[in-house]
Order: C-alpha cells, then structure tokens, then sequence
C-alpha cells in the first residue's frame, strides 16, 4: 500500500503540475513558436503504413478520448437521473472502449514499427517524436489490460472512484486523491502515464490536437476569402503598387 | 501582440457570407504571411558571376537585404541569339547557386594573418631595425627561418593589421631584389578570364618590381600541345552554342554536363534535330547517358582508338575513293601535299623535316627567309613551288601570307597530295612503333619496335647537287596509319582483321572496344563531314589530356577532324574544353597585367617546369628518356634525363628559366657598362666563359632558389600542385608524406647537365604569401593569408571560350569585415613597397632574360639543327641561339605611382597581340579624359588607374574585341601581312565601345578581332579556325597550314613525327611501397584518375557546405564493385591510397559505374574537410595530388621553331598525372590526429 503522502503527491497535486504545464506550456508555446505549431507528419518521406496506422489510431483515440471525457467528467447525478446503471456504463466503456482500443492499439504499433524502422523517418525524427509515440503506445497497453482488472468487478464501483476523483481534481480539491489510493496499481500506473502526458503535451507534436479543425465539420461555405490584409509599416512601403 | 489574444478578439471571424452562403469571408490575422513575404524580400539585385576556375562565365543575379548577400539566382537577360538557334540561358549551375554561402561562412578568411611565430620575430627585429634590415635579421639566421617555416600548414595564425602586414611582404620583397635579385619573387595565379583586374592586380606589381609571373594553363595539363603543334594557337575552340549547328557529335573524355553544366542543354537540344552523338568514356560517366553510341576504351587507350577511326577514314574517303570536299579541305588547308625529306638508313628510308626552298636550286627564286618556305609540287606545273603562307613568308615583307593558291612568284598552283601513280617510285620508309612497350597494366602488342612501309616517292635534286628522296605528308600518313594501297611490302592490312597497327582489330586489342563500333562511329563521323561540309564535331577534355603522352591522343582526334575538313566549319571541329577560359579581351588586358605601358618584357615562366625543378621532383625522376625515344631516333645525345633535357631548352632559349642567373640580375647592367659592354653581348660572353651562370644547373644551390611567393585566384596547394608531398617537403620545408627514396639514396643519379647534392634543401621559401577568400588548403600553409573580397564584393570583368559575352564581376556589398579586394590589396602592397624600397633600392637596371618567342620574327631563330652553344655547337647569340637579354629600367621607390598610372609606352610603341602590331595614342587619350589624369608625382599627366573599375575601363578600352575602333585597326594591321582585306569583319561595329557599366546593364557580345580564329556574326556561331579557312589567313605554323606532321628533330627523335601509339608511361611508384607496411587488410594496385567533380569546381566549393551535404561530406574515391570485392572494400569504408609520392584517405564509393582496374578521384577535394591521418605517413591524409608526381617530356620543351616556340601559357612542358598507379586498401585505424602539435606553443 503507499503510504498516503505518496499517493497524495501523485494524485493530489501532481495533477496540478500537469495541468499548468500543460495549459502555460501550450499557450506560451503557441505565442512564440508559431512555426513549431505543428503535427509534423511524415506521409511526405513514406506513404505505406501510414493510411491504416494513421486512421486506426486516430479513430481509436477519438473514441478513448470522448469515452474518457464524458466517462470521467459527467457528474454521477446525470448517470443517476437518465437511470444508467455504473454496471451498465461500465459495461459500456468496456465494450467500446476495449474495441476502440485494439484498433488503436493495430495502429499506433503500425506507426511505431514505421517511425522506428524506417531510415529515412527515423533519421528525420527527433527524440520527441519518438518518445511521444512510443508513452502513448505504453499507455494504451495499460489502459487495455485495465479491462481484464475490471472484468473482476463489473459493479462499476471501482469506475466511480475514477470519477470523483477526476471531478474532484477539476474542481480544485486535491483531497480527491484518496478516492484513488486503493485501486489497482495497473490504474494508478495508466493514471500517472496519462497524467505525465498532459505534462510533456507542449513540448512534443501533441500540440496539434489543440488546432484539430473541428470547424471543419460545420462550416457553411466552401470558399473562403480572407478580408484585406494590411502590413506593418516596414513591409507596405514595399509593396507596390499602392491600393 | 499574443498570438493567442488575437485570435481571441477575432472570435468571430466570418464577417460575411456570398454566394447563398456558399462563400465565406473572414477576417483573421495574416501577419503570418509576412515572413513568407519577407524571405524573398530583398533590397537590390546586383549583377556579378563567379570568378571560379571554370567556363561557365554565368551571369547571376546577387540579393543584397539589409546589408547582407542572401542568395543569387540565375539572370536570364542575354542577348537572343539568331532564330532557330536556341538562346543561351539560363547559365548557371548548382555550384553558383551555392557560392552565397562562403561571404558569411566559417571558411571565410577575415583578416590578415601571419604565422605567429614568423610574426613575433619581426616585432622584435622592428623594435630595432628599419623594414628590410629586419626582414635580412630574420631569414639571414637559419634557427629563426626554420622556426616558422617547418611548421607550415599547422595552424599558429594570429591576426594582424593591414599596415604591418603590407610592410613585411614590401620588406621582404625588397631584401630578396637587393639580396638575390627580382626573379626570386614568384607569383602564381592561374586563368586571368575568370577575373582579370584581380589577375593583373598581382601580376603587374610583380612585373613592376621584376618578379616573375608563373604559367597555369600548361601546370593544370589543361593545355593541349598539340593545339601549338598543330595550328599555332595556343587553344581555340567553338563556343558552345556551335554544337547546335552539328551533325554529329563525338564527346571524348569530356563530362560535358557534370563539368560544363551551363552549356549542355546545346547538346540536349542538338540532338532534337536528329543530330547524332557517340560518347567516349571508359566509365560510365554522365554525358554518356546522352550516347547514341558508348565507346568504352580501356583508360588511356584513346590514341589507340582513334587512330583505328582514322585507319577507316583515310582507307574509305581517301583511297577507295575520293572525297572531292574532303581532297580539296588536305590541299589547301593542310601540310597534307608538302614535301618531307627522306633520310636513308641502313637501305631503308626514314622521314626527316619538311624540304624548304632553301634548299633548292635558286631557292625557288625566294629570297625572304627561303630556309622557313615549305615546298610542294603543283599539279598545274608539275613543278617544286614554295606556296603562301609558310612561316617565311609572315615576316620580312608583306601581303604574301595568306592561303591563297598562289607561290611566292604570283602562280595559280594546285597542289599535288600523292606521288603515286604514273609509275612512281616506291620506298621502304621506316615508322617507330611503341605498342610493345605497354607496362603489365595495359596490352602489349607483338609488332617490332620498327614498322617498315612501302611509300611512293621522288628523287629531286637539291642545291648542293646531290639527289635526295623525298615524300609527301599525305603519302606518308596512309603509310603511318596501315593501310595498303598496293604498294607491296609488309606492315599494311587490306582488312579491318589483319592484326596490323592501326586497324580496328588492333585497336580492339588494346582498347577493348568492339572493331565493329569503331568502324561504324568513324563511317559516321565522316559520312556527315562529306554531307554537311564538315559539321562533325569532337568534344574532348581532360579524360584524354592529362595523360604523359596527351598529344598522342590528341592528334590522333586532330587527324579525324582535318581529315573530314571539319575545322574551321561552323559546327565543327576541335571542341577542347578543359581550363581554357577564354580572355577575349586579351590584347587589352596585356599591358595592364605585366605592366608592358612601364617596362618590356615581362617575366614568364612555365610553371611545369620551374615546380619540377624548385620542388625537387626531378631528384625522385623514374622515368628515363629510353623508355620513351624512338627506336628511329636520329644519332645524338638522347641518353640525358628530363632535367637535362629542360636546362638544355632554357640556355637554348626555348623555355624560359625563372630564377635566370645565378647572379643578381641587377647587379649585371652595371658589371656589363663596367666592362665597356652592351648587356647582352656581356651575358653571352659571360656565359660561355663560365663566369655567369644559368640558375636552371644547380636549382638546389641557395642562390637560386624562388624565395618570395604570391598565390593568389588559386589553390596551388590544395588543387593543382601536382607532387604536393614535395612541395611540402622541398619549397616549404614541412612535414609531408614523400616515401619515396631520391636517386642519390639509390645510387642512379642520371643528370649531367644538372650540379646534384647529396643533400637536397627543404624550404626554399623565406615567405609565402597566399590571397583568397577562404581558408584554402594553400592558405593553411602559408606565412601570410590575406583576406581578399569575394566574387560578390569586387569589381572585375570575366569571359569564356564557351559563349561570346563579356561580364561584369560587381560589388554588391563591400568586402565584409577586413577583406579588400586584389586590385586594392597589391596597391596596398605596392604602396608599402614604395616606402620601404629606397632602404636599399632605386632606380635600378634589371637584366632580363627571355626564351625565343611565337609570333615574333624570332620564331625563325633556329632554322634546320639543334644546335647547343654551352657544347660549342655554335655561339650563344641572344634571342637566336640562346635567351634575348634586354635591360629594364625599373623605378622601384615609384612602384605605386607606376602601378597607378597607365604608362608611357602606350602611346610610345603601341599595342598588340600574336604577331601585329598597332598605335593604342587614341586610346590612351580616351582613358585619360575617362579615368581622370595625375596632375603631379611620377605619373603626371597619364591616365589614372586607381580603382578596380578604372582598370576595367583600361582593359576594355584597348582591346578590339570591345572597342570597335581598335578592331578595325587591328584587322587592317593583319591585311599588311597577308595582302587582303579583312577589315570587313569589324568596320559593322567600329562606332561600338563597350564600358564597365555596360556590361553590368547586360551581357555584351565581343567584336571580332583578328586575335582569335572565329569571328563574332550574326549568320555563324563562334567556331575556331573560322577565318583561316574563310578568310585565309594562315594557322601560325611552320607551313601555315594545320600541321599533321611534325618534323622538328626532337619530335623525329621521340617518334612524334607523325600521330603514333604510345602505351602510358610506368612510373614505378608501388614495388616501393606495396605490403612493405601491412595492416592486415589486402593490398591491391589501380590506375589513378582524377576526373573533375560534380560537387565543385576544381577545390572551390568542396569545402562549401550545401555540396558537401550533396556527397559524402569529405574525400571519396571511387571504385569498381569487382576491384572492391577483391579488396574486401565495402561502400563508404575509409580507404587509403598510397604510392611512393604519399599517401592520401577517403572513403570508398563502390560503384558499377567504375570501369575495373581504375580508381576515380574527384580531383582538388580539401584536405582541410573531414581527412583523417594517414597510416602509411602518419600525417594528415592528403591531396589527391599526393600521389602524383610530374614528369616532364623533351618534345614540350622545344623552342625557337615556328609554331614550337614558346608562348606563356602557350607552349611548354605540361604536368600530366593520369599514368599513376597506386596502392589501396582498407583503413584499419581512422585517426583523426586531434592531438595539438608537440611543437606548438
């Protein structure tokens, strides 16, 4: 068992380390390294791997992703009043997680092999790129074999730790760790992996996810025009000629 | 402000909607963009090229931004050509694109350097002594000169300000005049074309103070002799844009679009119009991709191969049946029907020199040098005449050298090209053959040393009464080649199979090439000539002229080119390129670089032939004359080594000699006026009697030795110094990589001409001062590194052979940090030497020795026999038997004034070029009112030459070529010569004067002028040889034809009389060395090629880090898969590679593209670039010119003969290097040597 002063460094405030890192890292970064603002594919050096690893993985993640944020963040009250039981939603998370997970799983192990063994990309990748893949690659190895831990007990109580406990974090209670001090060390492991990749997140390709161009999905127009650009002063004397 | 805030104000970023909402319009931050925008951004574009050492003369556009070059791209602003000729750009290639790179880089030589130790020393000397004295203190005691000077080439440069710097060099300069004498400063740069007013900023300081200015075109073995041998022009060839106008091309040992990138795309486009191409190559090299047909002889093989085509030519256009193009183009403008004499030997006959009227009854009624008019027999008359154009008929009177058909009584002849025929007589005249004499690496043939040949011939009598025999060239040419016409005897095939030299079956042997493409290319080839008027092209390059005996290989092209009337037709001929950068405005640049409107002549030297000497290769010489000379040589001394062979030619005023006598050559003038004596009858009894003495007898006693050196435009020692590990251990005195033993250690010494010590000197230099804009290998083993400006910080001019416009060199920016351009720099120099000299100088007389020169009336000097006065053979006369000697005055405390200033002799004498001669008063007048005047000192009231541009505008404004009334005036000084009118090319443009600022506006085409063989039109391209077939002016030959056969008595003695096979030389460079220092890995032998590169020109950008990001990153060498298997060699292993010379390393690039048997070597990659040490020497791993060694060859040397006499960069000894072998083998320990110097401080 840790001892309760671990476990609140790890799960109480280590969290919050993440968190600022993640979201001052970030926004620093998107200010002065406009030009590092990028996912940085390498579909340019070798298309082969790429459609199957790339898609599966990013449909896989999508849908951990959603199941993560609805999963953990709804309140329990909402579950509760629309009558879905812990066993049934863990059921739930189970099934469609564990599938979203192995397709994810076909195609990060696809991107990995590609990343690592191909030449050209391995000597065009930094040590970011490589670390980024291979701790997502560990994480979804231990967020998969959660589920055999929670076929033990499909009551859902175990899953209702992990929501307080995230709920209890967002809302600024660091007490919350204790939600999580007795669950199974492959949960405490995912969740300190997870935890550390929002922490790594601004220094790494990561970063694309914040500019996901999900607008995409409602625009209305296809033409888009932009309004007239003004330059600085230094650059318009320059142009010529004048409007 | 924030990136993230803007975007947050945007919130809403659609503004509005059109199109039924199809279209969006949104208003989002877009000064992103701006950084896109300002890459491109820039704030001028100026025109400049890229003064490198190569042809492309590319115009390019420099982006200056902020002060700053950023980057250059190609302009795209010539002239058009002609319709239906494609234009010329876009010129320009990776490399230019790239040069950018060096202004900022770290290579980037930016401020003047001294070696520390060497800079120490003079400090203390200063503190006490005045400039020169301290210069004597320093080189006088030998501890102090050995402590820098055995550490050339590591490190231990420290900075030093312009004015100290330029002190020292002026001191130094000054003590070795006062000391040894003006001829012991040396000054090397090569190709003035590619940056003129940069070159003649150094050569004419260096002619101002008497110092000598060393050759580069005959060093770099760029310069074919048998160009000289053949039409007495230097190298003259089609501009590129010519090769549109072929109808079949063959590329022979040239790399046409790895080496002349700009220039290809006339071949790519060539061959749209059904032209067709063979490519001779033994790899698989780049331009063989354009083949129709790939030849691949065995390397070094070339002669053999075209002498096979030549077989075939002359067999089917010549004999079986005659071609009426072809028979007319031999007799009117070849030596083809000319007369040889026939020597008889044992029963049998060998050819001897061409007859002359001389030595006929009455001289043929000629009295003007009838002893230089060459005979024929004319068809009309039947008789002996003596036809125009003939050496003897340029000199001494008047419009009768021309090639018109006339003889020298006003006669219409025809001339007759065979004697057989009506019963002629027949003849066993007897040929050298060398094909049994190939080394193991190559194929020897079984033929006898001598090939006897039935020849139809004619008994004449001659003036003295007795009858001789004798032949023409044509007759004796079929013979030469093989081929039988009938006339019995043996030697000769009937069939392309007979294994008898030169049919293609035997060229099959010795080459590896099919018979069957031999036979088709050459049908081909001559096929379209007799179609097309002679539009068959040859392309031809360093893969064949940088072998020993190049100018086998060379005529034996020559021959298949006349033999089709090719030369001198527009898309035809000769098409040499390799180092021959054109200076079209030549005769203008001339007295600005050897400083003639001051002081004639100049100092000349051939380099070949100094550095053979002055870095004692000649002590290590493996090669005997033996193993060369024809077993048909005439009787004579011939058993001399090549040393003696070149001191031979300088005394007899062949070559020239640099140091020239062992004394002070100024101290003689005073000595020669002391003994009541003109100078040059004091220098030749002095001479004779042994009291002065020629420096080229003892080059190892230290009172010849070169002391001062400049190296500026050049890499000598990174690049083309061939021998650079005795270069390191004899000039320089430091550490190298000779392993070889000299002859005195083997007891062979050979020389008799030549003192030998048993102890050779190590470090003839007191200085060496190197000027470049990158830390060169040169530079690193210099004394003295001054940082120059770049190609983009300068004003200059630069042209080439291989298209007709003349370019700017200009500043975009200044030069950056502490560099100054050449121009300024020697000015520098020169006004330091100016305060300085009078410590020990004044105004001094200067004795000065030169060879026998071309173009002069000297070229007649030495009419039948060598004849040698230091053996009594006859008296040393200056300027015929021996050197011309000529006193100068020199000014030395006005050295800047002068250097400053168009001189006097300008309107004086005059100008002019290659044998005419024209008054520049006019000109000089111009300059004055362009440039501004001196109004006090030295130079009052002439033209001012202060800056690098005023001395463009004095380049430009006296040569024809940009300056139409010149042209005119040129032209009409050749109609005096030849009697006709010729003026016609250039009067279109007389009104033309083309200024420095015209040409930075855009390129300029040059005006035709009669320094040069083509002309400038708009109905033909550039092509060589054009108005000596058009115009009939004649070639600058014995015959003023194309001279097929060369009858000198050295030529005859080599076996060069007529184009003949010569296998390479064995320059036993492995028993030495071979397994004698194992490292477990196999040890196997290969011929050593060093091709040029792809990834730079020559040493200049292969320290430039976008190539070196293209290639390896460092040396390679490349090899074939089979040689590499035997050698347990794996792609990019570290090799090295060693012989007796040195030793080098790199990595191995195994390809299958290497034909097996030859190791490729880019030539001139810096060994300052990622070259660890070597094991063999445990030095750092050198050059590719570690490895090699020149070898000089006696028929090179000759002078005072017509067309074979010496011309500064025209004729002379030439450093080939292709016969090497070396060892390589796998590295087994890859030392950096990071280690600092035991010796360092």
């Amino acid at each position: 068992m840790m001892s309760e002063a671990i476990n609140s460094a790890l799960f109480g405030w280590y969290p919050y380390l993440c968190l600022t890192v993640f979201l001052f890292g970030s926004l620093f970064r998107f200010d002065r390294e406009q030009y590092t603002w990028k996912s940085g594919s390498s579909q340019l050096l070798r298309r082969s791997q790429l459609r199957w690893g790339s898609n599966l993985f990013h449909v896989g993640i999508l849908a951990i992703f959603a199941g993560h944020f609805v999963g953990l963040l709804t309140p329990i009250w909402v579950f509760d009043m629309l009558g879905v039981s812990h066993g049934f939603k863990q059921g739930l998370a189970i099934t469609v997680g564990g599938l979203a997970g192995i397709a994810c799983f076909i195609g990060i192990t696809l991107l990995a092999h590609r990343r690592l063994f191909d030449p050209r990309i391995r000597a065009t990748s930094s040590v970011g790129d490589i670390a980024v893949l291979l701790i997502l690659w560990v994480q979804l190895t231990l967020g998969l074999s959660t589920i055999f831990v929670s076929l033990n007990h499909m009551d859902g109580h175990e899953m209702v730790k992990f929501m307080n406990w995230a709920q209890g974090i967002l809302t600024l209670q660091p007490s919350a760790a204790a939600y999580v001090a007795d669950v199974n060390p492959i949960f405490k492991a995912h969740l300190l992996l997870g935890m550390t990749i929002f922490l790594i997140f601004p220094f790494t390709r990561l970063v694309h996810i914040w500019s996901a161009p999900i607008w995409y999905l409602g625009r209305r127009g296809y033409q888009v025009v932009r309004t007239r650009y003004t330059a600085p002063r230094g650059l318009r004397a320059r142009r010529q000629p004048a409007e | 402000m924030s990136q993230f805030l803007d975007r947050l104000t945007f919130f809403r970023k659609n503004v509005e909607t059109f199109s039924d909402g199809h279209g969006v319009v949104t208003r989002e931050d877009r000064s992103w963009e701006d950084g896109y925008r300002k890459r491109w951004q820039h704030d001028k574009i100026v025109r400049s090229t890229h003064g490198v050492n190569c042809t492309g003369s590319c115009s390019w556009k420099i982006y200056v931004k902020g002060g700053i070059v950023t980057w250059e791209t190609q302009q795209t602003d010539y002239p058009r050509t002609r319709p239906d000729l494609p234009n010329h750009e876009p010129r320009g290639c990776s490399r230019g694109a790239s040069y950018s790179w060096y202004l900022y880089s770290g290579a980037r030589v930016k401020y003047p350097m001294v070696r520390g130790r060497l800079l120490k020393l003079w400090r203390a000397a200063r503190k006490t002594l005045s400039p020169v004295a301290a210069w004597a203190s320093i080189v006088e005691d030998e501890a102090s000169r050995k402590s820098y000077t055995s550490i050339r080439g590591h490190g231990g440069f420290v900075r030093v300000t312009w004015d100290e710097v330029t002190e020292l060099i002026a001191a130094a300069n000054a003590y070795t005049i006062r000391r040894h004498g003006p001829d012991r400063v040396i000054g090397f740069s090569p190709i003035p074309a590619m940056s003129m007013v940069s070159y003649a900023a150094g050569s004419r300081y260096l002619s101002l103070i008497g110092g000598v200015c060393m050759s580069f075109y005959d060093w770099y073995c760029d310069l074919p002799p048998a160009s000289p041998q053949t039409w007495g022009e230097q190298t003259d060839v089609p501009e590129s844009a010519d090769w549109y106008n072929a109808g079949f091309i063959i590329v022979w040992g040239s790399n046409v679009p790895q080496t002349r990138t700009p220039d290809a795309h006339f071949y790519t486009e060539v061959r749209y119009k059904g032209t067709k191409s063979a490519v001779v190559s033994p790899d698989y090299a780049e331009a063989t991709k354009f083949a129709d047909i790939w030849l691949n002889p065995k390397q070094g093989t070339d002669a053999a191969l075209a002498l096979a085509m030549g077989h075939v030519i002359l067999k089917e256009y010549y004999l079986q049946r005659t071609v009426p193009y072809f028979a007319d183009y031999a007799r009117r403008y070849t030596d083809m029907p000319f007369l040889v004499r026939l020597t008889a030997r044992d029963g049998r006959y060998v050819p001897e020199r061409l007859l002359r009227a001389s030595e006929l009854p009455g001289a043929l009624g000629e009295t003007n040098n009838p002893e230089w008019k060459t005979v024929a027999i004319d068809e009309i008359s039947g008789e002996l005449v003596a036809p125009l154009g003939s050496v003897g008929y340029r000199w001494g009177e008047s419009a009768h050298w021309n090639l018109e058909e006339k003889d020298g009584r006003g006669r219409d002849i025809r001339l007759k090209l065979t004697l057989a025929g009506d019963g002629a007589e027949i003849a066993p005249v007897d040929f050298p053959y060398f094909g049994g004499r190939a080394s193991e690496h190559f194929v020897a043939t079984e033929h006898g040393e001598i090939l006897g040949r039935n020849v139809p011939v004619r008994t004449i009598a001659v003036a003295d009464g007795t009858a001789i025999k004798v032949a023409t060239v044509h007759d004796l040419m079929m013979a030469s080649y093989g081929i039988d016409r009938g006339f019995g005897g043996g030697n000769v095939a009937a069939s392309y199979d007979d294994d008898v030299p030169f049919t293609p079956a035997w060229a099959e042997r010795i080459t590896g090439v099919k018979r069957e493409a031999i036979i088709t290319v050459a049908r081909e080839f001559a096929t379209n000539a007799e179609k097309t008027n002679g539009r068959s092209m040859i392309i031809i390059g360093a893969g064949m002229n940088h072998w020993y005996h190049m100018d086998m290989g060379y005529r034996g092209v020559i021959n298949l080119l006349v033999f089709c009337g090719a030369v001198g037709q527009s898309g035809g001929g000769w098409s040499h390129y390799v180092g021959q950068e054109k200076l079209r405005p030549q005769t203008g640049w001339t007295p600005l670089a050897f400083a003639l409107d001051w002081a004639r002549p100049p100092r000349h030297q051939n380099s070949t032939s100094f550095f053979y000497a002055h870095t004692d290769q000649w002590r290590y010489e493996t090669l005997t004359a033996n193993e060369v000379l024809s077993p048909t040589a005439p009787e004579g001394d011939w058993q001399a080594s090549f040393i003696d062979y070149n001191v031979r030619a300088e005394r007899m005023g062949w070559l020239p000699s640099a140091p020239q006598m062992k004394q002070n050559s100024l101290d003689l003038a005073a000595r020669a006026s002391a003994a009541g004596m003109e100078a040059k009858d004091y220098v030749a009894r002095g001479l004779k009697s042994g009291e002065l003495e020629l420096s080229c007898h003892d080059p190892d006693d230290p009172a010849n030795w070169p002391r001062n050196m400049f190296v500026w435009r050049s890499n000598l020692l990174g690049s083309s110094g061939k021998g650079h590990e005795y270069f390191l251990k004899h000039l320089l005195g430091t550490k190298h990589g000779v392993m070889g033993k000299d002859l005195g250690a083997e007891g062979r010494v050979r020389n008799r001409e030549v003192a030998w010590h048993d102890e050779a000197p190590e470090g003839k230099l007191d200085l060496l001062v190197t000027l470049d804009f990158r830390m060169s290998t040169t530079c690193v083993y210099s004394d003295v590194v001054l940082p120059t400006a770049t190609w983009y910080e300068k004003n200059d001019l630069n042209t080439s052979d291989m298209h007709p416009f003349i370019h700017p060199l200009s500043a975009a920016v200044d030069p950056v940090w502490e560099a100054r351009s050449d121009w300024e720099i020697y000015k520098g120099i020169a006004k330091a030497f100016s305060a300085v000299a009078p410590e020990v100088l004044g105004v001094e007389k200067d004795v000065v020795l030169t060879p026998i020169q071309h173009d002069t009336p000297g070229e007649m000097a030495q009419t039948f026999d060598v004849a040698d006065w230091k053996r009594g053979e006859v008296e040393p006369i200056p300027g015929r038997t021996m050197p011309a000697v000529s006193v100068v005055t020199r000014d030395y405390p006005n050295t800047y004034a002068r250097f400053t200033a168009l001189g006097p002799l300008m309107s004086e004498i005059g100008n002019g070029g290659k044998g005419i001669a024209w008054k520049t008063q006019r000109e000089v007048e111009a300059l004055g009112a362009l440039n501004g005047v001196h109004h006090d000192g030295a130079a009052k009231g002439l033209p001012k030459i202060d800056t690098d541009i005023d001395a463009t505008e004095v380049i430009l404004m006296l040569a024809p070529e940009t300056n139409g009334e010149v042209a005119v005036r040129a032209w009409e000084a050749l109609s005096k010569a030849t009697g006709r009118h010729h003026a016609h090319l250039a009067i279109p443009k007389e009104d033309e004067k083309i200024r420095f600022r015209d040409i930075q506006a855009q390129p300029r085409k040059i005006i035709s002028s009669p320094t040069w063989s083509g002309i400038e039109s708009e109905k033909v391209c550039y092509n060589a040889g054009y108005t000596n077939v058009h115009e009939l002016i004649p070639w600058r030959t014995l015959t003023g034809r194309q001279q097929l056969y060369q009858d000198h008595l050295w030529m005859r003695a080599f076996g060069e009389g007529f184009v003949t096979w010569k296998p390479p030389v064995d320059l036993k460079t492995i028993a030495a060395v071979k397994d004698k220092k194992p490292n477990g890995n196999r040890e196997i032998v290969l011929n050593f090629i060093t091709p040029h590169q792809k990834w730079g020109i020559h040493s200049t950008y292969t320290d430039n880090l976008l190539m070196l990001t293209l290639n390896r990153g460092g040396p390679v060498v490349w090899i074939s898969e089979t040689d590499a298997k035997a050698a347990g060699i794996v792609d990019n292993d570290w090799v090295e590679v060693f012989n007796s010379n040195g030793a080098l390393t790199a990595r191995a690039v195994v390809s299958q593209r290497v034909k097996p048997g030859m190791m490729l070597m880019y030539h001139a990659q810096e060994k300052i670039v990622n070259t660890p040490g070597s094991e063999m020497t445990g030095n750092r791993g050198g050059i590719h010119n570690s490895v090699t060694r020149t070898v000089l060859k006696p028929t090179h040397m000759i002078g005072g003969y017509a067309q074979q006499s010496y011309g500064f960069n025209y004729y002379g000894t030439v450093g080939s290097n292709r016969d090497e072998f070396i060892v390589v083998r796998k590295m087994a320990n890859v030392d950096w040597l990071e280690a600092p110097l035991a010796a360092a401080e």
